[in-house]
């Protein structure tokens, strides 16, 4: 399974975390500087994996892409492909684009939730459930357009709501 | 107050926090606690649009900026019940970040996640199965698990999907659910649904990976995916189920082994193709034809430019290549070139497949390049290519070394490489070889002396441990040593200084070793011309060696005193007349000084020698660091000692010879005492030792420590059997306390002492020598093991010394091997016991569906055709085979009511499945009831849980059926 996906700038300053085992927040950012530790010594038209296991325990690789300023890198172990998880890679930036209409750094920073809604469609605890950005898309845009109508209904009977239970 | 309204109405927004944030990139840390107040205050509001927001501000800062969240879980359920999706979205998003099997709000969320798993809105569902998969914990999962069931047919793919997927996280935390939920989820194999097909692959491959046997009954589900699927994903999830499937089964990988051909040769996915690759190279290797496919594949993509495809194909190579090695020799110039790209990874893997061709053959030509490689190489790849090195011509007791003088030559060269870390790994295998293979003592000197008279290598750190080696090697085996004083003077060269105290120590000490060495020789070559040939009865054996070569001389001498293992306790403790006596014998026979001092020892140049010391170590008899002031007074102290017993060493060679004719005994003691064999030791050699009677280990020695107080021992040195002793030796009136150690309460505490020290040596010396190696020369040792180890304890040196045998020729030198075989099945043991509780309620579930078919397999002969009828009528009712397991397999139903009740509460709840249910409950409890009582009765279970292997066998009959 997936163990965790970490988008991070070439800084080394995180932009989205998600682990899909717990983890203390604490030992998250120890993890995303370990990894940026990695990942800055590596030169540019090497391959994209890195054997994780002194970070993140046995079993565990990493695979990272490089894109403008900013890092996609997962973490995974021996039950996914190591090519699958590059293409994986490629299906989220491409949505991402698709999303943002040329994607950078900025749409990334500023778009922290919709960012989760877009991976949660993607990898469900681990799991790679959708492929298709397409699809991705679609999903996504429901989700938006329900978040939207739920916060416009809610600014009548909140209050009420807030004692209900 | 009024502050409080103004922040409820001008809250910032999480996009107001991020662009604060960067506004205030200098003082960063302030902005944000600052902000964390402000969270602090708004998510208490009972405003549930302010509480979200703060949350998702909350949410953001701890997952980028580390910031503890946990003091905000009750906050998360609260908002999780807002009915705003917006509100509830925000709250999973949190709870999936910061709760977890400690958060013990997670407990009030059941409700929550009840009502919105059975929400109208499938987004809510989704968002609820998304937590779940991330924090479900075994009450949720347990509480849940009638929920998730229902999701799992759902009519839905989006939820479908996710409920499939959520399983791997319910079965992990409550592996009970699998009773419930484990059909549902084959069912879903068959789904018309690619998504929902693909999430039941990757859950069963996360399954099978975990516990491969328990999935065998799902052979024929599996390859009719493997035949059919034209998704990527799906089949790379399959081949992989098959590659952990197949070694367990030969018949399922003989079937298996032409699909994945197949998708090898007509896919164009190169994920795919890996994976076919890597399933054929590492579970179906016996395959000829798919291997050499495989490595045809490989070949074709190991020249591709891209860096990620040519480190995946070199790490299939690496797989192939234990079994396999003329793949690699067909691809060795690629792997050879790959030592030097640019890709650090492309580079460890090629030297990671070299290091798996190593043999007895060709270690020595790949050493040679590599070595080359490494003087070439940046230090990192430097160290990580002589590490390989050292790991592999050490594996197994330098099992692939056949020239130890090569390869402590190798060692030595590898020394002096600039980069250099391995200083330690290198120090361990100089000693190492020396205690262990006699025939390279010779080699190794040599070897040490070139490191320790080079003046340069004292200034490298990372060179002290070696020197450390090469320095006690020289002292030890000096007596192979061409020129001693040499070797004195550099072991006492001024630039020593620059070397950490421990290895000055070691110096002194081989110092002390060599010095003794040389007075020894010079003595007793003296005492040789001097004596008539007919010597006293002391030096019975001499005859022998004159005209032996000195160095085979040397050797045999070293075997013999393997002899007296007890010999230089005895000479520390109490040499008794007896025993002096042994030990005259056997040092009678270190003659080889004699060809020595023909041309090195002269009168005057140990009168040098004694100087040169004596200069050199004055000053550091000073030296703040003990372990080096002992040791260099020590010596001075001996010198001091040979000046008053033979005042002619020091004086005008005239008078010599007429005063010395005896042998001074301490010198002969001396040289005893270092000239004794050091020889490796097992690591479990304590194990080994018999408990004497009437000593209880695990007592509690909570009074010991009083004890200890009361005698000024330090109470932290460790309870080695010396304090008991000791405080009986003394007499002390607590030692009545320790009825225990009732043997040693005897008077002879002594002789109990000498015994207790016998017996811990001896029988684990004579355990340690493997009988891989017949030790031909070593001929005492076999029959120290035929001896009984009662008699060990008691044998005399002279008994032993009577069994000597001549010395024999042989090519490659014996290696002293520890028997370190026994260390293997204790871990593989505590693997077995840690079983993961997961793959066995699986797999209670999966051997209670294998159950029904070797049953119905019983019942007659054409079960194959009655089994596909049954397969199909499994597309309408799918539980059709388990209800007939429900009444086969389960022949104690009674004795778990009260469990049974329980899943009759579930099967209300959904009443339209409720026959069925019913059927499932009675089988789930009679499994339940057999795994409880699987080590009482029940024959299916204990039979099929007896072990690895009868369960495979057991299992062998139902897979073919499926598969024709």
């Amino acid at each position: 399974m997936i163990r965790a996906v970490i988008v991070m700038n070439t800084q080394g300053k995180p932009r989205l975390t998600k682990f899909y085992d717990y983890m203390p927040p604490e030992k998250q950012q120890e993890l995303i500087r370990r990894v940026f530790g990695v990942l800055c010594s590596r030169a540019e038209n090497v391959s994209n994996f890195v054997e994780a296991d002194s970070v993140f325990g046995p079993d565990t690789r990493l695979v990272y892409k490089h894109y403008a300023t900013l890092y996609f890198v997962f973490i995974f172990d021996s039950s996914e492909n190591e090519l699958a998880m590059l293409d994986l890679i490629q299906v989220l930036v491409e949505t991402l684009d698709k999303c943002f209409k040329n994607v950078c750094e900025l749409d990334i920073v500023f778009n922290y939730s919709k960012l989760h809604t877009i991976l949660d469609e993607i990898i469900f605890g681990g799991q790679v459930l959708e492929t298709s950005s397409a699809e991705v898309m679609k999903a996504v845009e429901e989700i938006s357009r329900l978040e939207t109508a739920s916060n416009t209904i809610t600014l009548v009977p909140k209050s009420i709501s807030g004692w209900r239970s | 107050m009024g502050s409080s309204i103004m922040d409820s109405l001008f809250q910032r927004s999480l996009e107001d926090l991020i662009k604060g944030i960067r506004l205030n990139l200098l003082t960063e840390p302030t902005f944000i606690s600052k902000s964390t107040d402000d969270i602090r205050r708004e998510i208490k509001s009972t405003d549930l649009h302010t509480k979200s927001v703060a949350l998702q501000k909350l949410t953001y800062l701890s997952a980028l900026y580390g910031l503890d969240m946990s003091w905000a879980a009750f906050h998360v359920v609260e908002l999780m019940s807002s009915s705003a999706f917006a509100h509830k979205k925000i709250a999973y998003l949190a709870a999936a970040h910061s709760f977890h099997a400690a958060t013990d709000v997670s407990l009030l969320t059941t409700h929550q996640f009840r009502k919105d798993l059975n929400s109208a809105n499938p987004f809510e569902v989704s968002l609820a199965l998304h937590c779940l998969s991330i924090i479900a914990t075994p009450q949720l999962a347990r509480e849940l698990t009638p929920e998730i069931f229902t999701l799992l047919s759902s009519s839905k793919p989006s939820i479908g999907k996710k409920a499939v997927a959520v399983i791997l996280r319910v079965f992990s935390e409550y592996p009970d659910a699998a009773r419930v939920c484990f059909k549902r989820l084959v069912e879903n194999l068959e789904s018309s649904d690619p998504h929902t097909l693909s999430a039941a692959m990757g859950v069963f491959c996360e399954l099978a990976v975990k516990d491969p046997k328990s999935y065998l009954p799902l052979a024929p589900e599996f390859y009719r995916i493997l035949v059919d699927s034209r998704n990527n994903w799906v089949l790379i999830k399959v081949v992989k189920i098959f590659g952990k499937l197949a070694p367990l089964e030969p018949r399922l990988a003989m079937r298996v082994v032409e699909p994945i051909c197949e998708h090898m040769r007509k896919t164009g996915a190169k994920s795919l193709m890996f994976e076919c690759v890597r399933t054929v190279v590492t579970s179906l290797a016996e395959y000829e034809p798919a291997v050499k496919l495989a490595v045809v594949k490989i070949r074709e993509l190991l020249v591709d430019d891209d860096p990620n495809l040519k480190y995946l194909w070199l790490q299939a190579l690496t797989v192939v290549a234990p079994k396999h090695l003329w793949a690699v020799l067909e691809n060795k110039e690629v792997v050879i070139k790959s030592l030097s790209d640019a890709d650090p990874n492309i580079k460890l893997e090629s030297l990671r497949i070299l290091m798996v061709t190593v043999s007895e053959s060709n270690v020595a030509e790949i050493s040679r390049v590599l070595v080359n490689y490494a003087i070439k190489s940046d230090p990192e790849f430097c160290n990580e290519i002589l590490g390989s090195i050292l790991s592999a011509c050490s594996r197994n007791v330098y099992e692939i070394i056949e020239d130890f003088d090569w390869y402590v030559s190798l060692l030595g060269e590898m020394s002096r490489i600039p980069h250099c870390q391995k200083g330690e790994e290198i120090e361990h295998q100089l000693i190492d070889i020396g205690m262990r293979v006699k025939d390279a003592r010779l080699q190794l000197v040599r070897v040490g002396r070139d490191l320790l008279i080079d003046p340069a290598l004292l200034g490298n750190p990372f060179l002290h441990r070696i020197l450390s080696a090469a320095a006690w090697v020289s002292g030890e085996y000096v007596e192979f040593s061409k020129n001693p004083f040499e070797l004195m003077e550099a072991l006492l060269q001024p630039r020593i200084s620059l070397l950490p105290p421990s290895v000055r120590a070691v110096y002194v000490q081989s110092a002390f070793k060599v010095l003794i060495f040389c007075l020894h020789s010079y003595l007793f070559y003296r005492e040789t011309i001097a004596c008539s040939p007919s010597s006293p009865d002391n030096f019975v054996t001499e005859s022998k060696c004159p005209g032996s070569d000195s160095a085979i001389v040397a050797a045999d001498c070293q075997q013999d005193e393997v002899f007296n293992p007890r010999a230089s306790n005895q000479f520390f403790e109490d040499a008794s007349a007896e025993d002096v006596e042994d030990i005259t014998v056997t040092h009678a026979q270190i003659p080889n000084s004699a060809s020595l001092g023909k041309d090195g020892f002269t009168h005057e140049s140990i009168g040098n020698l004694l100087n040169l010391i004596e200069m050199a170590l004055g000053p550091v008899s000073g030296s703040r660091e003990v372990e080096i002031q002992e040791r260099a007074r020590n010596v001075l102290g001996f010198i001091e000692l040979i000046k008053q017993e033979l005042p002619g060493l020091v004086k005008k060679e005239g008078n010599f010879e007429r005063e010395d004719l005896k042998f001074p005994k301490i010198i002969e003691l001396m040289h005893d005492a270092f000239s004794k064999e050091l020889g490796p030791v097992s690591a479990n050699a304590q194990e080994r030792v018999p408990i004497p009677d009437g000593l209880i280990l695990r007592e509690n020695l909570g009074d010991l420590e009083m004890i200890c107080g009361n005698d000024q021992l330090p109470t932290s040195s460790s309870f080695s059997f010396g304090i008991p002793h000791y405080r009986e030796k003394v007499g002390l009136p607590q030692s009545k306390g320790e009825s225990s150690e009732a043997s040693t309460e005897s008077t002879s505490l002594l002789a109990e002492h000498r015994k207790l020290h016998g017996l811990y040596y001896l029988p684990s010396e004579k355990n340690d020598i493997s009988t891989d190696y017949p030790p031909a020369n070593d001929p005492k040792l076999q029959d120290n093991l035929n001896d009984h180890a009662k008699d060990l304890v008691k044998l005399t040196e002279q008994s032993l010394l009577q069994k000597k045998k001549p010395n024999h020729a042989k090519p490659r030198p014996v290696v002293v091997k520890l028997d370190e075989g026994d260390e293997a099945p204790i871990a593989a043991k505590k693997l077995e016991l840690k079983e993961d509780l997961l793959s066995g309620a699986v797999r209670d579930v999966l051997l209670g569906n294998e159950d029904v078919s070797t049953s119905q397999s019983n019942l007659t002969d054409k079960s194959s055709s009655k089994r596909r009828g049954k397969e199909k009528l499994n597309a309408d009712q799918p539980s059709g085979p388990k209800e007939v397991l429900g009444d086969v397999g389960n022949p104690n139903i009674g004795n778990s009511s009260s469990r049974r009740s329980k899943h009759h509460g579930h099967g209300k709840e959904r009443r339209h499945r409720s026959p069925r249910k019913k059927d499932k409950e009675r089988e789930e409890n009679g499994q339940k009831d057999k795994q409880k009582s699987s080590h009482r009765h029940n024959r299916h279970k204990s039979r099929q849980r007896a072990d690895g292997p009868n369960n495979v066998v057991t299992q062998t009959p139902v897979i073919p059926d499926f598969l024709l």
